[in-house]
């Protein structure tokens, strides 16, 4: 009889779901299962979601990148970004005087994580979050990050994005010796006034 | 000792029952049985209803429910929890008399079907002469109450779910009772115990049950078919398959009626499972012949929590039929198999014992076989259905 007998092909399923019944005790590679909250995948570089504030330096409300230009407030698609400029100027990285936030919101259920605000940024002052567990019981204040919550260090924006952190470590650095060159040539150049513009904080790594 | 253990339940309820009055004797002795059935099948679902979830997970590559405790064994008291407090929804436009009953039209008749099945040495509840054919007209019930769920709901993938379950079981009943009657044939009696009496002993160590000829083994997997048909489980789970009928026949079902029916489904698999393993593989009797001081009971267990692994496996691997298909199967493969397999276990009982009858009652079975499933396969039916456009 050339035709497979009736019932062959019910005896090789059979035999297929044993193998993956006994395999699954034997072979840990045949359980994919992540088993979440003990459980966790490591961290694509890849991955972004909702946008956070870069600051310098040990203390976020000095090191804070931002100038309080209003760009990404203006350009975000959805209008989650709420920003009041602060009266009081303080020093970017390379010295000069920059305003600064004074409230700066993000409303995370609004937001829709599409990094408008990121391209636009030209302070590298914003830049997307990787955490995920953002789960509260109030959605109105619970979900409406403030500028304190917002912050987070360049150290952590190195270890979620390294390669993302360390082009603009790079650009960033550029720009603070070239501001620190010309810095030194104007003290050359006028030797006997007093340096009025003190030489950049150290504030940038 | 071991006659002890093998009787511990038949002596406490002996005790038990000599503590009441007389005249109250037989309603406690009864009341005391039932009790018994409910609590231990009650709790055997709980059981069955988590090897399963853990069974088709691992079939799957998948760990199955682990959260509630350790590896997941209350997860059963988190289910029931579930039921008891789920809002019980009744269509306005519902038959709500018939709708209430059904459920327990399901129910009740399967508990009643599991007090004939022998669970141990002299541990049946009902012992009757007819009790298989008891166990058959009671368990023919269960339709009623499938049809009086789909009906009553005034629900269209209801009804057709039940219309569905009814064609089902009344085509494979056909084929269930008749590869049963092979045994009935070969033990000369209706009786439950009888039947199990009829395969005591041994050949050297091979146990003399039914499932160890040739048509009691041809009996017993057409047996187990039908009763996978019978308690509408995968691959025979058409009257609820999700993708066309929501739930079938218990679409408008909600809360604890629902959990009874998911509890009756799995009862009536318990109870048809018991009735297979009466039938064919000895019912309590140990399955080698030195085992006999293991307990009688704990070998019907073991025997019960076999077969609902295998129905577990088969529900892991096979898909679910087409209506035509099971039809087909139905009637134009088990029903004749059935019937050239009586005609195998009355050659059995007149050809004398020897080789000879071995070979001619396979011969009686499996020449059959191969003609039906060529005839089946040849014609068009049962074969690889092509997809025209699809490929």
């Amino acid at each position: 009889m050339s035709a497979p007998l009736l019932g062959e092909g019910i005896i090789k399923g059979l035999a297929e779901t044993a193998r993956n019944f006994v395999g699954s005790y034997f072979k840990k590679d045949r359980l994919v299962t992540v088993q979440y909250p003990e459980e966790r995948l490591p961290q694509k570089e890849a991955a972004r979601n909702f946008p956070f504030l870069v600051y310098d330096g040990e203390d976020w409300q000095k090191g804070l990148r931002c100038v309080a230009c209003q760009i990404c407030e203006k350009e975000c698609p959805p209008q989650c970004i709420y920003i009041v400029k602060d009266t009081v100027r303080k020093p970017d990285y390379v010295g000069k005087l920059q305003f600064q936030p004074k409230v700066f919101d993000i409303d995370t259920s609004v937001c829709m994580s599409c990094q408008i605000c990121v391209e636009v940024c030209p302070f590298d002052a914003i830049k997307m979050d990787v955490e995920y567990e953002l789960s509260t019981s109030d959605r109105f204040n619970g979900l409406l990050l403030r500028k304190g919550q917002l912050a987070k260090s360049n150290d952590y924006y190195r270890k979620i994005h390294p390669a993302e952190a360390a082009e603009v470590d790079g650009r960033l650095g550029v720009e603070k010796a070239k501001a620190a060159a010309k810095a030194k040539a104007t003290a050359a150049a006028k030797p006997a006034s007093a340096p009025a513009a003190a030489p950049a904080p150290a504030l940038a790594h | 000792m071991v006659e002890t253990m093998d009787q511990i339940f038949v002596t406490s309820k002996h005790w038990l029952v000599g503590l009441v009055p007389t005249q109250c004797q037989p309603f406690f002795s009864a009341l005391l049985s039932v009790a018994a059935i409910v609590i231990t099948f009650a709790t055997l679902f709980a059981i069955t209803t988590l090897l399963e979830r853990k069974g088709l997970g691992r079939i799957q590559n998948r760990y199955g429910p682990n959260r509630v405790g350790p590896y997941g064994i209350f997860q059963p008291i988190a289910d029931g929890l579930k039921a008891l407090t789920k809002e019980d929804v009744v269509p306005r436009t519902a038959d709500k008399a018939v709708h209430y009953l059904a459920p327990l039209a399901l129910v009740v008749p399967v508990f009643l079907a599991l007090a004939v099945v022998p669970v141990g040495r002299n541990m049946a509840a009902l012992d009757t002469d007819a009790g298989v054919l008891f166990f058959f007209a009671v368990g023919a019930a269960t339709e009623l109450s499938v049809f009086m769920a789909g009906w009553s709901s005034r629900n269209k993938y209801s009804l057709l779910g039940a219309m569905r379950a009814i064609a089902q079981m009344i085509s494979y009943e056909v084929p269930l009772i008749l590869s049963a009657v092979t045994v009935i044939m070969a033990a000369s009696s209706l009786s439950a115990v009888k039947i199990v009496e009829a395969q005591a002993g041994y050949w050297g160590i091979i146990p003399r049950w039914y499932v160890l000829t040739p048509w009691g083994l041809a009996g017993f997997i057409l047996f187990m078919i039908a009763a996978t048909a019978e308690s509408n489980r995968s691959p025979f789970d058409l009257p609820e398959g999700e993708s066309e009928l929501i739930a079938g026949y218990y679409t408008e079902y909600s809360g604890f009626k629902f959990a009874l029916f998911f509890l009756g489904e799995y009862l009536g698999l318990f109870a048809v499972s018991g009735l297979g393993i009466t039938l064919f593989l000895g019912g309590w009797h140990a399955p080698l012949a030195g085992l006999g001081w293991i307990p009688s009971w704990i070998w019907f267990f073991a025997k019960l929590l076999a077969l609902i692994a295998t129905f577990i496996w088969v529900r892991g691997t096979l898909p679910r039929l087409r209506t035509d298909q099971l039809m087909s199967f139905a009637w134009k493969l088990m029903l004749p198999m059935a019937l050239a397999n009586i005609l195998a276990a009355g050659a059995w009982r007149f050809m004398p014992a020897g080789v000879t009858r071995w070979i001619g009652c396979s011969l009686l079975v499996a020449v059959p076989y191969l003609l039906f499933a060529r005839a089946l396969t040849g014609r068009g039916q049962l074969v690889k259905r092509v997809y025209k456009y699809a490929d």
